[in-house]
């Protein structure tokens, strides 16, 4: 339940501060989420990492659809991904995903560690 | 808290987001880039998104429509000029924003500041700078804010454009920036005088004055004369032949030591020139009377050549106010419509190719560049620092010295084979004061021939071919510019400039220049010489013959002209030069040294029907001979030594072979035989046949795959999938000048009937954003040879179905 609520709100918060931030917000996002949500490092991690991962994927997936891939298949060429959109697609949502991630954990390695739980 | 994995982990984010956040060599930022909010995606337009708005800004008076149609055209309507140039600047920068600065960052030497830290940019700004480009920017921006008219206009216009570029955040730059990473800067009206000089450069900026002077070891100037030939026996002059030319208004007076210090003066000094623009851009345009045209009316043509790019140079509107209705392509980076026609008349131009620019040997004191000799005193430079941002490089001052002449383009510091106290000075119309956008203005809003020559007679750089029909069923063309009035030879080579002697002793009259106005017959320009030798001046320049001949050979035979035949003769593909050229590879040729495969090349090309078209493989049998030819008559000469000279043209060679087939430069000094003219012909072939066995392998030896014709993005082989292959015929020397990179830049016909019928096409597409469906939408158009109807729009149509968006712009 705690790794559904970390990963929406990664998703959704990052999301809003895209629309104003710089890209690395996302960083905050997820590092000040996972501060909030106790949660064990590894499903912090993955939970920062999905969340920016999914925004990402669903943002360029559906931009790149009302584009019909004109400019992800250009872009796809000029790095050296064979042309294909979805491939590009998954990069962007892996580029992201890594940084929400480690940002992730980073916020949940700051929580005070609860007893009797090992690392 | 977990220490170890709190310090591993925050190191891993903070050094993640600071190298994606930074560019790698070529590779954008990957993280700003990628993000779906901020990066490329942002630019990946919805294909069929709404496209209109509703946009207020407090410069306009009142209130602008503009009508968006089914091209992405826009019909700009406003109710007073000013209105009109800040909506064109702001359509300017909506669709083009990066190519306007591009362009002006290159005139104004500043591509090392965005394109990085690699000597060939380094150099290439230098030279920009010190080849007198700002300085004559700051002239011309001089000349258009000293007119009230002119002044009004290029604020407007530039307000038009920053308020777009003020309106731009992170996500919606254009996709080019983000690759790049840098971020549009304000624009200003020296913007658009750089722009100008630009295309200065481009047009009126080839020269081979030093390439000439360091022949002069090997060739006399009457060699050079020979060959470099003012007046070829086949020239078909833009004036009439049989026009009688007054006396001249100005007489130069060649120096008394001409002979011995500048003819035949030799010790002269190599430099490398780093950017010369391309000697091909030229241009075909003409105009039909009335009386030669089916439906009476006159036909205006035009189709300048210049480099085909993505986005296009061109940039097509319609622009109306109660002073002007115009439809035409404009130039991103400048106010007014450049080619075009209005209620009344029609105008395109064609390049004039006349030398404008000349250089002059400065003497030094001394190291410091302060003063240099002029007539018998030591006078003072004016220096000047150069400030030269590089990207990912230390900043380069470069310290230019301007003198009588003009700014001492290579000297010691630029040029390392100078010896200390010599330098270079170069002498160019484009430095003077003068004022293009206030004859453009005029122009665009003449009603009849007498309000087009008061328009365009101040128009100074580049000169230009103006062709002009009227509805009033009038035709005429002035070869218009500023041009200086030279002594036979002055400016051929490198001048001496320790006295005011070699100076130009002043300009050919206006109403000099060459011209014609007619109401019956036709007129036709494409970059030929303008006038025969009766012409009363010396004019040298890079002429271009061909084109000239073919279009008077068809526009004389022709009556009863349409629409669809002038579109067939801007089509057209066959060579006029090759008639000739194969006849002398035909019948020197010594077809029983040859192998199998030479002899059916040679079949080939026999059997050839001369037109270029793209599946002609004798086309480029042909061609790949001649040039072989080309090679085989010049190399030994042209390439020796310290001399790298251009080869002669090609027409020179046809003349030279045509009138005496002996002429010397045949033989080959390299080698002990004396080589005939059958011996070259047959040994270019035989020197040719290697490739074209391998292009026939390759199946490449149709001419449209031989050429391999692209339409490259501004930034080159950097971002090939912004390019286009395009598969066409034609040549530089036939109508349809298509080469491999350059060509037909727009295509017009404008029918001056009641109403007005246009057609164009251009190959590219109005919206620079790749991603957009009208990126290249033209271009299969352009390459098939179709046309588009233009839509001179009326403003009750705005309910027309053609349109797919209206922007309104109020005041707020």
């Amino acid at each position: 339940m705690r790794f559904i609520l970390a990963l929406l709100l990664t998703a959704t918060i990052g999301f809003l501060a895209g629309l104003r931030l710089e890209w690395w917000s996302i960083a905050l996002v997820a590092f000040l989420v996972a501060l909030l949500i106790p949660q064990t490092i590894a499903r912090s991690f993955l939970s920062g990492f999905l969340g920016i991962f999914l925004l990402w994927a669903l943002l360029a997936i559906w931009i790149n659809a009302k584009n019909d891939s004109t400019l992800s298949h250009e872009i796809a060429e000029l790095f050296k991904l064979g042309g294909s959109s979805i491939l590009l697609i998954f990069v962007t949502a892996l580029i992201g995903g890594l940084v929400g991630g480690f940002a992730a954990m980073a916020g949940s390695s700051l929580r005070p560690v609860p007893k009797g739980r090992r690392i | 808290m977990r220490t170890i994995p709190f310090v591993i982990s925050a190191i891993i984010t903070i050094a993640l987001v600071f190298a994606l956040n930074k560019k790698w060599g070529p590779i954008p930022p990957i993280g700003k880039f990628l993000s779906p909010q901020q990066g490329f995606w942002q630019n990946a337009e919805s294909i069929d998104g709404n496209r209109n708005e509703n946009l207020s800004f407090k410069n306009l008076k009142g209130k602008v429509s503009v009508y968006l149609d089914e091209r992405l055209v826009p019909h700009v309507f406003a109710q007073n000029n000013e209105d009109a140039y800040f909506v064109q600047g702001y359509l300017h920068a909506k669709y083009r924003l990066f190519q306007m600065e591009l362009q002006t960052y290159a005139a104004a030497g500043r591509i090392s500041e965005h394109l990085g830290n690699d000597p060939r940019f380094i150099n290439f700004d230098r030279e920009q700078r010190r080849s007198g480009m700002v300085y004559g920017a700051e002239n011309a921006l001089k000349a258009f804010e000293s007119d009230p008219v002119s002044k009004k206009i290029c604020d407007a216009y530039t307000a038009g454009v920053n308020s777009y570029i003020n309106s731009l955040t992170e996500s919606s730059i254009p996709v080019e920036y983000k690759i790049l990473d840098y971020r549009p800067e304000p624009w200003s009206n020296f913007k658009i005088a750089l722009f100008l000089k630009q295309m200065s450069k481009t047009l009126a900026g080839y020269d081979q004055d030093l390439q000439h002077t360091l022949s002069k070891p090997n060739l006399s100037f009457d060699d050079l004369m020979q060959l470099d030939e003012q007046v070829p026996d086949s020239l078909v002059p833009i004036i009439p032949k049989g026009t009688v030319f007054e006396s001249p208004g100005v007489t130069p007076v060649k120096p008394a030591n001409a002979d011995s210090l500048y003819f035949e003066k030799k010790d002269t000094a190599k430099v490398v020139e780093y950017s010369k623009p391309n000697p091909n851009n030229g241009s075909n345009n003409w105009a039909v009377s009335g009386k030669k045209t089916k439906t009476g009316a006159p036909i205006l043509c035009n189709d300048p050549h210049l480099e085909l790019t993505f986005p296009s140079v061109w940039y097509e509107m319609q622009i109306t106010t109660p002073n002007v209705n115009v439809y035409g392509v404009t130039f991103p980076g400048s106010p007014n419509v450049i080619i075009g026609f209005n209620d009344n008349i029609a105008w395109g131009v064609t390049n004039a190719q006349r030398d404008v620019r000349d250089y002059y040997e400065i003497q030094f004191k001394d190291e410091s560049r302060k003063e240099y000799m002029y007539n018998g005193n030591w006078t003072p430079t004016d220096l000047k620092i150069d400030t030269i941002k590089v990207k990912g490089g230390a900043t380069v001052y470069d310290t230019i010295a301007f003198t009588v002449f003009g700014p001492v383009v290579y000297d010691r510091t630029f040029s390392k084979q100078l010896s200390n106290n010599k330098a270079i000075a170069l002498r160019w119309t484009a430095h003077d004061e003068s004022n293009e956008e206030l004859s453009l203005y005029k122009l665009n809003r003449a009603k009849n021939y007498d309000e087009y020559l008061e328009a365009i007679k101040s128009f100074s750089c580049p000169g230009q071919n103006f062709v002009f029909a009227s509805k009033q069923g009038d035709i005429a063309i002035w070869q218009q510019g500023k041009f200086p009035a030279r002594w036979y030879g002055q400016g051929t080579y490198l001048m001496p400039g320790i006295d005011s002697s070699y100076q130009w002793q002043g300009f050919i009259p206006q109403n000099e220049n060459p011209h014609a106005h007619l109401d019956s017959g036709f007129l036709e320009s494409a970059n030929q010489r303008p006038v025969d030798s009766t012409y009363p001046y010396f004019i040298p320049g890079n002429y271009i013959t061909a084109r000239g001949i073919s279009i008077a050979r068809h526009l004389s035979q022709m009556e009863s002209i349409t629409i669809d035949d002038m579109k067939a003769l801007q089509n057209n593909y066959y060579s006029v030069f090759a008639e000739g050229a194969r006849n002398i590879l035909l019948k020197y040729v010594n077809e029983n040294a040859l192998s199998a495969d030479g002899k059916r090349f040679v079949n080939m090309v026999r059997n050839w029907d001369l037109n270029t078209t793209p599946n002609s493989t004798a086309t480029t049998v042909y061609q790949t001979w001649f040039d072989s030819l080309e090679v085989g008559i010049w190399r030994d000469e042209w390439r020796r030594d310290s001399l790298v000279m251009p080869f002669p043209t090609e027409q020179t060679l046809l003349e030279w072979i045509n009138k005496d087939s002996a002429f010397k430069y045949v033989d080959n000094i390299n080698t002990p035989e004396k080589e005939t003219i059958n011996d070259v012909i047959t040994q270019a072939l035989q020197n040719a046949i290697p490739e074209l066995k391998e292009e026939e392998t390759e199946g490449k030896l149709e001419w449209a795959k031989h050429k391999d014709p692209t339409i490259f993005h501004l930034l080159k082989e950097g971002v090939m999938p912004f390019a286009r292959k395009i598969h066409v015929g034609g040549w530089s020397n036939v109508i349809n000048a298509v080469t491999d990179t350059h060509g037909p830049s727009w295509r017009m016909i404008v029918q001056l009937s009641d109403p007005i019928e246009a057609y164009g096409v251009y190959p590219g597409g109005q919206d620079g954003n790749p991603a957009s469906k009208f990126y290249d939408n033209f271009v299969d158009a352009w390459a098939t040879g179709q046309y588009y109807r233009l839509w001179f729009m009326k403003e009750n149509e705005s309910k027309d179905k053609r349109i797919i968006g209206t922007l309104t712009f109020t005041n707020s």
